[in-house]
C-alpha cells in the first residue's frame, strides 16, 4: 500500500500571534513551529496502516526550507520518505496550496491519502478536500475511525449531532478529526534513523507548473487581532446564592440573553 | 455572468439548517451592493416541499435538484450536481454554510471551477463589485481581510454569525435535472442525536472543563437544559475521557459564537480561548480568581462550580417562568 501524506508545518498552537509592520502577514521571529495537529493524527494512521498492511509511507508538505523539519519529525515517527515542495516566493491560497500537491501526486504512486481536515493556521478547511477533486478521487473528511478491506475504505465520520460511516474504493483521500488516534511521539532511535530517511526538495518548476498559472484568487487585504474582550466582572455576593441570583438577573436584564 | 448570489441550502433531518437562513440573509445584502439577485438551491431527495421557505428569506429563484441518488449526502454528488446549476445560474458569488458539509462541498467545488474560495467567513460584503471577506485564521487568533477575484466567487459563512432575517422573495421554483453519475462514495450509516443542537449552531453553550473531576456532567447538564444549549468540553476534559471529541471547544475543536458560553471549571488556556472568545456574553464559574478566563468573562462567579450551577439552574428557571 502506497500511502502519501499531506503535512503542514504550523505556529505551535500555544503562540500568541501578532501582525507583522506589512499588516498582511504575520510577525514570524520568535515562534515554534511544529506538525499541524491534524496531519500529526494523518502520519499516525498512515503508520498503523502500513504496520498492518506493508507498504511505504511518503509525507509530502508544501512550505519554506524550514518545513523540513517537520517532514523529519514524521519521518522519524516512522515514515519513510518526504518529499518538499518549496514555492519559492509565489504567494499561495488554498487552491494552489492544493494544485502543487496534487502536481506532486500525480508524478508518484498513491493508493491512499491521509490529510488533516484543516491547518490550524489558515484554516482554509480546503486544501485536503481540493487535492482529491484535483486527482479525480473520493475523499472522505472528518475521520475518527477507518478500516481497509477489498480495495475500498470504510470511515466512521463526526458530522453535526452525530457520526456518519462513509465508504470508497482507493485510491482515495481521508482527513483526519480529533478522535482518530493518539499520535505517537519520535523515538530516540527513530530520530537518529530519520536523519538518513530520503527528503527531496521539488521546485514549481519540477512539478510541470509555472508561477503565471498560480497566481492567487484569494489574496489578504489586512490582517488584525480581534478586539480585546474587556472582562473581569466579578460578580460579588454574601453567598452563593445571592451570588447566583445576581447573575442570573443580569443575564436578563443587562446583557438581555435570558 | 449575473451579478447573482446563489445560496446552497442544507437540511439536517428533513429541516433547514439555520445557517441557511443566515447565509440568505447576508446573501441579500450582497445582492443589493453587487444588483443581482438572490437565488437558492436545495439538493436532496424528497426536499421539493420544503423548498418554498427559502422565498420567506428573499430568494427569488429556487433550483430544486431532488433525486434518489441525492438521498445522501455525499460530497461527491453534489459537487456535480452544484456545478451543473452554477452553470446555468452563473452566479457571481456562491454562499454556503460553514457546516461539515458545507465546508467540503465549498472546497470541492473550488478545485472543479479553479474557482476563490474563503472558507468559514464571519462577514461577507461587496464594494465597487470586489468581493470582500473576514475569516478567522489561528484558530480565530487573527481576523484576516480577504479579496476574491474571478466568477464565481465562493464564501462559506460560519454559523451563527450573521443574522437571519425575513425578507419575501419570488420563490420561482426551478426544477434541476439531475445527472449525477457514479458516485464511488458511498454513506453506508448515519447515526444523529435527534434533537441535539450542534455546538456550532447553539445559542447557548454550557462547557466543563477538567474542574468537573468526573464523567458526571449532569450539573452543567442541568444548566444547559434550563438555557436551551448544548454542552461543551476543554480538550483535557475530553482527554479524560468524560466527553465526545465532537464536544470539543477550542482550536483543535469546534470554534463557537454563541450568544451566551458559560466555562465552568475552565481554566482559559489560550487554545480554549480561540475557539469560543467571539462568543456574545462569557460567564465564568471558576474556583480561582485568578484562571485567564476570569478576565475573558463578562461576568465571573468565584467559587466551587458544584455549589454554584444548581443554584445558577434553579435562579434561571424562576427566570425563564
Ligand atoms: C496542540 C494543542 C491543541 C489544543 N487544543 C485545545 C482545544 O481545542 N480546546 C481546549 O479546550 N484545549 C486545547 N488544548 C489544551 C489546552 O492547552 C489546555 O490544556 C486545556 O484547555 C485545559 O483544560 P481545562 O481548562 O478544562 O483544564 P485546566 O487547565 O486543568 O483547568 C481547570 C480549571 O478548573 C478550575 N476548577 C477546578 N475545580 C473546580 C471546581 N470545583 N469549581 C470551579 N472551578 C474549578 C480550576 O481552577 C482551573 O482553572 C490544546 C493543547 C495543545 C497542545
Ligand atoms: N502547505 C501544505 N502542505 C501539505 N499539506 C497541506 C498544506 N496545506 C494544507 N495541507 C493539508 O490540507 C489539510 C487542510 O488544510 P487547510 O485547507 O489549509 O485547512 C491539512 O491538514 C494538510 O493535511
Amino acid at each position: 500500500m502506497e500511502i502519501v501524506v499531506l503535512l503542514k508545518q504550523v505556529p505551535a498552537t500555544e503562540s500568541m500571534i501578532a501582525v507583522a509592520g506589512d499588516g498582511v502577514s504575520i510577525k514570524s521571529d520568535g515562534l515554534k513551529y511544529v506538525i499541524n495537529p491534524y496531519d500529526e493524527l494523518a502520519v499516525e494512521e498512515a503508520l498503523v496502516i502500513r504496520e498492518a498492511q506493508g507498504g511505504t509511507v511518503t509525507i509530502v508538505s508544501v512550505g519554506p526550507a524550514k518545513a523540513a523539519e517537520a517532514i523529519r519529525t514524521g519521518l522519524a515517527m516512522g515514515a519513510d520518505k518526504g518529499v518538499l515542495i518549496d514555492p519559492g516566493d509565489l504567494a499561495l491560497d488554498g487552491l494552489n496550496t492544493a494544485k502543487l500537491l496534487a502536481a506532486a501526486l500525480k508524478a508518484m504512486p498513491h493508493d491512499l491519502i491521509v490529510a488533516g481536515h484543516r491547518a490550524v493556521d489558515d484554516d482554509n478547511f480546503q486544501v485536503a478536500t481540493a487535492v482529491a477533486e484535483l486527482l479525480g478521487i473520493p475523499n472522505i473528511s472528518m475521520v475518527v475511525k477507518q478500516t481497509i478491506a477489498g480495495g475500498k475504505i470504510r470511515c466512521v465520520c463526526t458530522v453535526e449531532g452525530g457520526t456518519r460511516e462513509v465508504e470508497a474504493p482507493l485510491p482515495a483521500l481521508i482527513a483526519a478529526q480529533r478522535g482518530l488516534n493518539n499520535p505517537r511521539y519520535a523515538s530516540l532511535p527513530g530520530i537518529m534513523k530519520a536523519k538518513k530517511k530520503p527528503l527531496e526538495t521539488k521546485k514549481v518548476a519540477d512539478l510541470g507548473l509555472n508561477a503565471a498559472d498560480l497566481q492567487p484568487k484569494v489574496r489578504i487585504k489586512a490582517l488584525k487581532t480581534p478586539a480585546e474582550r474587556k472582562g473581569g466582572r466579578v460578580i460579588a455576593g454574601d453567598s452563593v446564592q445571592a451570588k447566583a441570583a445576581a447573575l442570573a438577573k443580569a443575564l436578563h436584564e443587562e446583557a438581555k440573553v435570558i | 455572468m449575473t451579478q447573482n448570489i446563489l445560496v446552497v441550502a442544507e437540511q439536517a433531518q428533513s429541516a433547514f439548517r439555520k445557517v441557511t437562513f443566515e447565509a440568505l440573509s447576508a446573501g441579500r445584502q450582497l445582492a443589493g451592493a453587487l444588483g443581482g439577485a438572490v437565488e437558492a438551491v436545495v439538493m436532496g431527495s424528497g426536499v421539493e416541499a420544503s423548498a418554498a421557505q427559502l422565498a420567506a428569506y428573499g430568494a427569488a429563484k429556487i433550483y430544486v435538484a431532488d433525486d434518489g441518488a441525492l438521498a445522501d449526502a455525499a460530497t461527491e454528488a453534489y459537487t456535480r450536481v452544484l456545478a451543473q446549476v452554477i452553470e446555468a445560474a452563473k452566479p457571481a458569488v456562491v454562499l454556503l454554510g460553514a457546516t461539515t458539509q458545507g465546508k467540503d462541498l465549498a472546497a470541492r467545488l473550488s478545485a472543479r471551477l479553479d474557482a476563490a474560495l474563503a472558507g468559514d467567513c464571519v462577514a461577507v460584503k461587496a464594494e465597487g463589485g470586489q468581493v470582500t471577506a473576514t475569516r478567522p485564521m489561528y484558530g480565530g487568533k487573527i481576523l484576516a481581510e480577504v479579496t476574491l477575484s474571478g466568477s464565481p466567487v465562493i464564501v462559506s459563512i460560519r454559523p451563527n454569525t450573521q443574522t437571519a432575517s425575513q425578507a419575501a422573495g419570488a420563490g420561482a421554483v426551478e426544477k434541476v435535472a439531475v445527472q449525477v453519475g457514479d458516485v464511488a462514495t458511498k454513506v453506508v450509516a448515519q447515526q444523529l442525536d435527534a434533537g441535539k443542537v450542534d455546538l456550532t449552531e447553539a445559542d447557548v453553550i454550557v462547557t466543563g472543563g477538567r474542574g468537573m473531576g468526573c464523567p458526571d456532567y449532569s450539573a452543567v447538564e442541568a444548566l444547559a437544559a434550563a438555557l436551551g444549549g448544548a454542552v461543551g468540553a476543554s480538550r483535557s476534559a475530553v482527554d479524560e475521557g468524560w466527553r465526545p471529541a465532537s464536544d470539543q471547544v477550542g482550536q483543535t475543536g469546534k470554534t463557537v459564537s454563541p450568544n451566551l458560553y458559560v466555562a465552568c471549571g475552565v481554566s482559559g488556556a489560550i487554545q480554549h480561548l480561540a475557539g469560543m472568545s467571539s462568543s456574545k456574553v462569557i460567564v465564568a464559574i471558576n474556583k480561582d480568581p485568578e484562571a485567564p478566563i476570569m478576565a475573558k468573562a463578562d461576568y465571573a462567579i468565584v467559587g466551587d462550580l458544584f455549589e454554584v450551577l444548581p443554584v445558577l439552574t434553579a435562579e434561571i428557571k424562576k427566570i425563564k417562568g
